[in-house]
């Protein structure tokens, strides 16, 4: 009843391609930011925004990209972790060695950075495919945790071989280094999702989303129609790495503050790939609801004995927590094998039969 | 259907937020001691008597004591699973509980101390990571709220190479021998690497070392090279699962176990354990003694599990790693009673905390009266110095307990301090953090 | 030029200067190489049978070996504890088939790969629950000595794991190749419907490739477990075996062998010869680096099915 689209008419053609066509949806997104802009800072304490949201935020930016190179161009990678080193290490770098740059202009050039070594560890998607391809892109998270693990150069040579975010101001606003607020950390990483987000929906429904979906569906096929194998795939290693890049800079600068390779280890290119397919491969949104599934559901789990007063021994409660998170990882995967995104589908095509289902 | 129980579930999980936020609840005379363990995960079985020696310690002050004079210790665990990031979750749910919030946290973890570093000063709760962590927080006039008495890693590695002169007969000795460094391949790993370079320069002896990734399980290679190198001792910085590969590694090719030293992270009892009988005779550093026999001891069989030896002994009373977790609780518990003494007994802020840790004097009148007579040596902290001149031994596992086999042994000071000085200035000035005077 | 010597003249002086050294670099190479082809083992049953890239194959062994130790520990003795291990593994199959692949019949291989995450979080809470977090020693009485051979340390343990793995790969050679429910089970990996169609009973296919693959996690997690007592990394080994299913193909058993042994061997050379010029710890990378490299030659793996591709 409330949402439909009839009586929606679109009366131009660029009214016709908007990204939310229907006004519902518009709506909707715009409550959830104007919530998340201005609700969620003055509500969530500290422990909420620190713990729980900031690093949602930030796997939110990496699942996108990864989203961007699986879901949508198909190439499976599990080098997520080493890409987010990259960005990590390479604003690290470049701030320390140059001060005096705005600290948001360093974290896209730290992106980029990223998306170069994407597009070297990508190059052999041309030859291998599928599962693979998995080598290439586990080839880069060793190679890359080991080199910056090794050479004393990507962490200034400080003994403990770990790098620490500097305090850096925008605007005079501390935004990184231990004396940024956990509000100010909290609106960096919101503003960037929010803005690549954005970025992101318009790619995937542009040419180059669209020649991604054909080299995805079957790229022999999609060569002979005249899409370019090698300069797509590339494309996509070098975009999603540049978000991968992006959320990993972020992970330092504005959550952990601080970080060794091992911060960025193979278990963290699994759960972002866990992250995109509990999410739905190939959309958007689903990324953003698969790292909220997979970052906020073990923490609930967790503080969920101490919330209704059972007392519970630490090691039990944590394996408790396990069993009922794999457990609920399969009972998703066989309600809905494709993920939020299907779901969220369906949730909408339920909701404009509500309340009067024929 | 499906959807009205996603919806559902959505609606549980709303009521179980608002639940947490509800939760604050009255106190009386505490003091609240954050606990972030590792119970599970690859790294349990050395966090599982860490932890338990912490919580049977608290427990013992609060039954035989009655608490911190007359304040009920309170504490509460937060499984980290040894996860850099879980741990900070931990640590910003754990910071403000109890009346005053966290004492002090013990992270037992060298990735979680790099992160709470920074934010100790921020959030004013300090840190005793103890043998571990940032060596450079030893210089307290940069790291204010970040404590590693009674040693660090960088007084160990030269301790140990003290060990390997007073066996070989002199410094001079030492000239053209061959010492190899295993280490476990992350940051805590190599800690030990920049104070055995700087003293191979010193005393002439060639130094190998060779890197073994994380978890260590495999290490053939690494053996294989030592087995062609001969070394005439080995040093190892190894951490979990690594140390009992290394360990039946080493009997494997052969390698005279009483010519290989771990570090005080390598020599507990689930180390040695898997590697049965090849395990006799290795050896390892440490800054406390091992086993039951001591008066605390007795006292924490009385106290905590009414007297039932068994019990306690499954609760892993007497390894290495719960004793270790016992002095630090000791540690911890006496700064609180220091800053007591300032401030007047009642639950002490982290700021009173940290000023009762630099303001830290154990002495062994002290250690006595708790029953820890020369279970371990006291120490004096002060404003520049978050070291302290603390010492080692060396202690040889024989089959079924371990034994020290050498005297205290006092780190080169005169070579580790200017290299902490250094890396203090260092990243002072990376992080704009003005030094104190002292 | 120091470079170019340390890269390609150094590592090949030393190799030529003493070969009993480097023929035990070999040696340790295959004997590697042969505890991480029992880990892949375990994948490739699965991904063989039901297109499922099984990730909770380390957990598996871990779930294996804790069992086999709790029940030692509780005096069972130690055939009886095999015995019961097999059938708790034959269980678990039958658990996971009943509760899981079930239910996803015909689902894309990524959806599959996703449930057996859930499984890997379930098995590693339930069996540290059961059986705790603590090392636990195993001692099946295999013997560790080293002796030497014409200057060669060779090592009874690692001796007897070789001949473990050789046997368990011919007779698993045999089944899939010669018997009934071997060609069932690859007519099973083709295609689930067709299978289905020609009358193939697809739930007990799946249960006998989950037991056999819970047995051979219980073989890993013996060799495995008896290096390092059995403890939670026992999981962890699942990474090293991940090269060599890439580059043994994920479909064929002797693949996982001979990727097994040129991993191990490949890898100990490396490290051994050109860790120095990199300063070391370079094993990790480097086995992908390798993988890479062969697939560059064949994208399907050494032993992998030729990909066809039509339009």
């Amino acid at each position: 009843m409330f949402y439909r689209e009839s009586g929606q008419f679109k009366t131009s053609y660029q009214k016709d391609q908007q990204v939310f066509p229907i006004a519902q949806d518009r709506i909707f997104i715009a409550l959830l930011l104007v919530v998340a802009f201005a609700v969620v800072p003055f509500v969530a304490d500290e422990y909420w925004l620190q713990a729980v949201i900031i690093p949602f935020l930030i796997f939110s930016l990496a699942a996108v990209g990864l989203n961007l190179l699986t879901g949508y161009a198909g190439q499976v990678s599990l080098g997520t972790g080493a890409f987010m080193a990259v960005g990590a290490y390479a604003t690290y770098k470049i701030t320390t060695a140059f001060p005096e740059i705005n600290i948001v202009i360093v974290f896209l050039m730290s992106g980029m950075v990223a998306a170069g070594v994407g597009i070297v560890f990508g190059l052999p998607s041309l030859r291998i495919k599928g599962f693979y391809l998995a080598v290439a892109t586990l080839a880069a998270q060793f190679f890359i945790l080991w080199l910056f693990n090794k050479v004393g150069w990507f962490f200034n040579d400080s003994p403990s071989g770990t790098i620490t975010a500097p305090p850096r101001t925008l605007f005079g606003i501390m935004i990184s280094g231990p004396e940024a607020t956990a509000e100010v950390r909290y609106f960096v990483s919101l503003t960037f999702l929010v803005v690549f987000t954005v970025i992101a929906k318009n790619i995937v429904r542009g040419r180059i989303g669209r020649s991604w979906m054909a080299i995805r569906d079957m790229d022999i096929a999609a060569e002979i129609i005249g899409i370019q194998p090698l300069k797509t795939k590339l494309m996509a290693f070098a975009i999603s790495s540049f978000y991968c890049g992006l959320a990993g800079a972020l992970s330092v600068f504005a959550w952990l503050g601080g970080a060794e390779t091992e911060a960025f280890s193979i278990a963290i290119s699994f759960q972002v790939l866990f992250m995109i397919i509990i999410g739905g491969l190939g959309s958007i949104m689903g990324s953003i609801m698969g790292a909220a599934f997979i970052t906020l559901v073990p923490i609930f789990l967790t503080n969920m004995p101490a919330m209704f007063g059972i007392p519970m021994a630490t090691d039990l409660s944590k394996h408790i927590e396990e069993i009922v998170f794999g457990g609920l990882i399969v009972f998703l995967l066989i309600v809905e094998p494709h993920g939020f995104a299907r779901l969220w589908q369906i949730g909408k095509e339920k909701l404009r039969q509500w309340p009067f289902p024929y | 259907m499906k959807f009205r129980s996603l919806i559902l579930g959505a609606l549980g999980v709303a009521v179980g937020i608002t639940g947490i936020a509800l939760s604050k609840a009255a106190y009386a005379a505490e003091q609240f001691i954050p606990m972030l363990v590792y119970r599970t995960g690859p790294y349990a079985p050395s966090g599982i008597p860490v932890a338990n020696g912490f919580r049977d310690y608290y427990t013992l002050v609060n039954k035989r004591d009655g608490g911190i004079n007359g304040v009920t210790v309170t504490f509460e665990e937060c499984e980290t699973k040894y996860d850099t990031k879980i741990g900070v979750e931990c640590y910003e749910k754990l910071k403000g509980k109890g009346p005053t919030g966290a004492s002090l946290f013990n992270p037992y973890s060298t990735g979680i101390t790099y992160q709470l570093i920074p934010k100790a000063s921020v959030d004013k709760v300090p840190i005793l990571s103890m043998g571990y962590g940032r060596t450079s927080a030893a210089d307290g006039r940069v790291f204010e709220w970040v404590f590693n008495f009674p040693m660090t890693y960088w007084s160990q590695a030269s301790a140990f190479v003290k060990y390997v002169s007073r066996q070989e007969g002199g410094y001079d000795k030492l000239k053209g021998k061959n010492i190899v460094h295993v280490y476990h391949n992350s940051a805590y790993g190599k800690e030990a690497n920049p104070t055995l370079v700087a003293l191979a320069k010193r005393y002439g002896y060639k130094l190998t070392l060779l890197a073994v990734d994380h978890p260590g399980q495999e290490q053939k290679a690494t053996w294989l090279q030592i087995r062609r190198l001969k070394p005439d001792w080995v040093f190892m910085s190894g951490w979990g699962v690594m140390n009992s590969v290394a360990i039946k590694e080493a009997a494997a090719i052969n390698f005279p176990m009483d010519h290989f030293v771990g570090n005080w992270w390598s020599g507990t009892d689930a180390d040695v354990i898997p590697a049965g009988q090849g395990s006799v005779g290795y050896k390892s550093t440490t800054f406390h003694s091992a086993g039951s026999g001591f008066p605390v001891h007795a006292d924490i069989i009385k106290h905590v599990y009414g007297g039932d030896a068994a019990k306690a002994k499954e609760n892993n009373i007497g390894e290495v790693l719960y004793n270790r977790g016992m002095v630090n609780a000791m540690f911890g518990i006496e700064a609180i009673r220091t800053a007591m003494g300032k401030y007047g007994n009642k639950s002490m802020t982290g700021e009173q905390v940290r000023w009762g840790l630099e303001n830290l004097n154990v002495e062994n009148a002290r250690l006595q009266a708790l029953g820890m007579k020369d279970f371990t040596r006291g120490v004096k902290v002060s404003c520049a110095d978050h070291e302290t001149g603390g010492s080692l031994r060396i202690q040889q596992w024989d089959g079924t307990k371990w034994k020290f086999v050498s005297q205290w042994l006092s780190p080169m000071r005169d070579i580790v301090r200017p290299m902490i000085e250094k890396d203090a200035a260092m990243f002072a000035k990376e992080n704009k953090i003005t030094p104190r005077s002292c | 030029m120091e470079l170019l010597n340390i890269l390609f003249v150094a590592p090949f002086v030393d190799i030529t200067s003493s070969p009993v050294f480097f023929a035990e670099v070999v040696i340790g190479g295959l004997m590697t190489g042969v505890m991480y082809s029992l880990v892949a083992l375990g994948f490739v049953l699965i991904f063989k049978a039901s297109g499922v890239f099984n990730f909770a194959q380390g957990a598996m062994v871990l779930f294996a070996a804790l069992t086999l130790v709790g029940l030692m520990e509780r005096g069972v003795p130690i055939p009886l504890a095999l015995a019961g291990t097999v059938l708790v593994m034959i269980a678990l199959a039958m658990l996971i088939e009943r509760m899981m692949l079930r239910h996803l019949v015909n689902q894309e291989g990524i959806i599959l790969f996703m449930a057996t995450i859930g499984l890997n979080f379930l098995l590693e809470g339930a069996g540290q629950i059961a059986w705790g977090s603590n090392v636990k020693v195993l001692d099946l009485g295999i013997p560790n000595q080293s002796f030497e051979v014409a200057g060669i340390l060779l090592n009874q343990f690692d001796l007897f794991a070789a001949a473990i793995a050789a046997v368990m790969v011919t007779v698993l050679a045999v089944f899939f190749q010669k018997t009934t429910i071997g060609r069932a089970l690859r007519a099973v990996a083709d295609d689930h419907q067709a299978a289905l169609s020609v009358g193939i009973p697809l739930k007990t296919i799946w249960v006998i490739v989950w037991s056999v693959a819970g047995i051979v996690a219980l073989v890993a997690g013996i060799m495995w477990g008896a290096k390092s007592g059995v403890q939670f990394s026992l999981s962890l080994i699942a990474l090293k075996a991940l090269p060599v299913l890439i580059l043994g193909g994920f479909t064929s058993v002797p693949g996982a062998i001979i990727g097994g042994l040129i991993i191990g061997v490949g890898e100990k050379i490396a490290e051994i010869y050109w860790g120095p010029a990199f300063g070391g710890a370079i094993e990790g990378w480097f086995a992908y680096m390798l993988a890479l490299a062969f697939l560059m030659f064949r994208p399907q793996g050494l032993f992998g099915e030729k990909i066809i591709e039509r339009v």
